[in-house]
């Protein structure tokens, strides 16, 4: 392998794309090899960086320089400017690369953190740390930085699957998926499940809307989700393994498939996994359209070939789950903190978060605001400082008027939960939801009843139609808000919205229907001189 | 690729279903899944034709209608909602003379809906089959059209 005193890394994603990063890629490689540099400075793709809106993005190792908005024009001047003579150009959109704190656990300094605004603001990152700094596509470079090294401390320091559950459970670690079950416990009820035969599936059938936070783990660094996959099929005791995508997320499934086959030919994964006569075989099923199948039971009826109808529980998936096996359905953020508790320690995890909800989360920050994007940031971190800080603000001066929070199946906030603190409980104590983590920003000009118009839509038409409650319920609250929406509410409607919000909330059979009451009471209760000015 | 190649690379268990479907829908210059498609593939799993028309309306991604050459799917999700999609919406319909699950006369474009693309960092948004265009406007959307339209 050669040595390259300099790499230049280009996030690419949807939005890079359609910048022209690919364009931009091809000019820098041929203006290097026309200047004969191409043996000293590596070009390299990597995973989204989380920022959108800034155009073609490139960033100069060791430099620890961004630039934004690059297009081929300026590729010359990078060259000549930055990496022949060592100086940044100055008058191009750039921005040093943050020093995030990853694996080592170093604390977040607040003077620094406040220093600047905007999704470059440092981060604390362990489900992300690698997902732009490697080659996704080159496991060399993912083992180099640390990948895989979980597992190796598992296999060479003999822990056994019940000390990996152990550490796990004392972890404290939580369903990133939106629910917050204890993840160690959903491994041990799966692990002492009678039975010979059990699988592991990897939840990545990422529909609520606002949320993208798993394709970015997909897509910048698919072997950390091997490599914990392979962990969790140790400790449970599976021989086999799922990555349920979504049928849409067609980068992610490509880029996920080269890691499989990479892992497999390091004997990372398959049969007789280094040696150690463990064997684990990992499969990707593609989704086809369907919200539902997010739903845990859902995902495994699709999985086994039908429609995604959601089971009745109990019994859970952990005894009766795929073909009637036990199974460990988690989320693809949940199993990327895996690998960083095992290789630091439970209490490594524990000093960061909350007492109650030890660890990071991804946040999507978007709608009116000055910066959309994404960011990992420690639990507890304050709405205001994700909207403000990271988010930039709002977009344009605009006066802030709601979040809804945790995606459609989520709530709103008005601005007297700004200081409200982003983990479970917090959330939970103010009536709302941490969801999947999504943060939709809405100004002054926004319409609620519009939104919650949009919401209901959404419902009805993600409804799977199993049950009566959600199917009948959803297209009721429909019409009610469609009514409203037009200023032809009638007097009742909003008692009888909330009646049937709350009846399908009691009757539904899966989270769906039961979820709809959420962002229907949190609309009606914070926003209510809103619904009322619409009605007769 | 020939259905029953594709049905050749498959053992006939009922948990391929959604793959093979995905992949003859794929190979199908009309993006869609005809009902020789249906019955030929229940036949192979031995499942009832039935089974397999449920499954395959079930889910978003397959149509059993055959579609045009572009796809347009636009985002409708509240994030995409929220900065305008449905003025995209309104703009496409009028552009292209068609309303959302029709095909073109020409049979040049389709026009879908579509839940969240994952890409709300750029709302609104839409796909074009494989492709993605955000941070769309009335505006935008008339040159993308023009320039689908002269076969780029």
């Amino acid at each position: 392998m050669s040595i390259y005193r300099t790499h230049i890394l280009f996030p690419v994603d949807e939005g890079t794309v359609q910048s022209g990063v690919l364009e931009v890629k091809r000019r820098l490689e041929s203006e290097l090899k026309a200047r004969k540099l191409q043996n000293e400075i590596k070009v390299l793709e990597s995973g989204s960086v989380g920022l959108v809106g800034k155009g073609v993005i490139l960033a100069v190792y060791p430099d620890r320089i961004y630039y934004f908005h690059v297009k081929e024009e300026d590729v010359p001047r990078i060259i000549e400017e930055h990496l022949l003579k060592g100086r940044v150009v100055a008058d191009l959109d750039h921005a040093p690369v943050v020093s995030l704190a990853t694996a080592s656990g170093t604390a977040m300094s607040p003077e620094k953190a406040g220093a600047r605004v905007g999704l470059t603001r440092e981060q604390r990152r362990i489900v992300l740390d690698k997902a732009w700094t490697v080659d996704p596509d080159n496991i060399n470079e993912v083992l180099a930085a640390g990948g895989y090294r979980a597992l190796e401390k598992i296999f060479s320091e003999k822990i056994t699957p019940e000390a990996v559950i152990e550490e796990l459970k004392r972890s404290g670690l939580r369903g990133r998926g939106g629910a917050g079950f204890p993840t160690g416990m959903k491994w041990e009820f799966t692990r002492k499940a009678a039975g010979m035969e059990k699988y592991i599936i990897c939840n990545a059938d990422e529909g609520e809307p606002g949320t993208f936070k798993d394709r970015l783990i997909l897509e910048g660094d698919p072997h950390k989700l091997i490599e914990a996959m392979t962990i969790a099929a140790y400790a449970i005791g599976a021989g086999r393994g799922f990555v349920y995508v979504r049928g849409e997320y067609e980068l992610s499934i490509e880029r996920v498939q080269k890691a499989i086959d990479q892992a497999r030919q390091f004997n990372l994964l398959g049969k007789n996994i280094l040696e150690t006569g463990f064997s684990f075989e990992l499969e990707i099923r593609k989704g086809a359209g369907a919200y539902i199948c997010g739903e845990e039971t859902a995902l495994i009826e699709s999985l086994e070939g039908k429609r995604g109808n959601p089971r009745v529980k109990p019994p859970y998936p952990v005894t009766h789950g795929l073909w009637q096996k036990p199974t460990a359905v988690n989320n693809v953020e949940t199993l990327a903190n895996v690998p960083a508790i095992i290789a630091n320690g439970a209490d490594w995890f524990r000093r960061i978060g909350t007492d109650k909800c030890p660890g990071t989360k991804v946040f999507t920050i978007l709608g009116h605001v000055e910066y959309p994007g994404l960011i990992e940031t420690d639990m507890g971190t304050p709405l205001r400082e994700i909207i403000f800080s990271f988010g930039g603000g709002m977009k344009g001066g605009k006066k802030f008027k709601a979040a809804l929070l945790g995606g459609a199946a989520g709530v709103f906030l008005s601005d007297s939960l700004l200081d409200v603190r982003m983990d479970f409980e917090s959330l939970k104590e103010n009536k709302a939801v941490l969801g999947s983590g999504a943060v939709l920003v809405m100004n002054e000009d926004t319409s609620i009843v519009d939104m919650l118009f949009s919401i209901a839509k959404f419902f009805a038409h993600e409804s799977c139609g199993q049950c009566s409650p959600c199917r009948i319920g959803t297209q009721q609250i429909l019409q009610i808000i469609y009514r409203i929406r037009r200023g032809q509410g009638k007097q009742g409607d909003l008692e009888t919205l909330l009646q049937l919000a709350e009846a399908m909330f009691k009757s539904s059979l899966c989270p769906l229907g039961q979820s709809l009451v959420m962002p229907v009471k949190s609309a009606l209760e914070n926003f209510a001189d809103e619904f009322a000015a619409n009605l007769k | 690729m020939k259905r029953e190649t594709i049905l050749k690379r498959y053992e006939p268990r009922a948990d391929n279903l959604l793959g093979i479907l995905h992949d003859i829908q794929n190979a199908s210059p009309e993006h869609y899944l005809s009902d020789a498609d249906l019955r030929a593939v229940a036949d192979f799993l031995g499942l009832a034709y039935s089974f397999v028309y449920g499954v395959a309306t079930f889910y978003t991604m397959y149509s059993l209608k055959p579609r045009g050459k572009n796809l347009i799917r636009v985002c409708q999700s509240p994030p995409c909602h929220l900065l305008g999609s449905s003025t995209i919406a309104r703009e496409l319909i009028k552009l292209l003379g068609i309303g959302f699950g029709e095909t073109t006369a020409d049979k040049r474009f389709t026009l879908e809906m579509t839940s969240c693309l994952g890409v709300c960092g750029v709302a609104p948004a839409m796909m074009v089959n494989d492709r993605v265009y955000g941070n769309l406007t009335p505006e935008r959307i008339a040159g993308i059209i023009d320039g689908l339209r002269s076969g780029k």
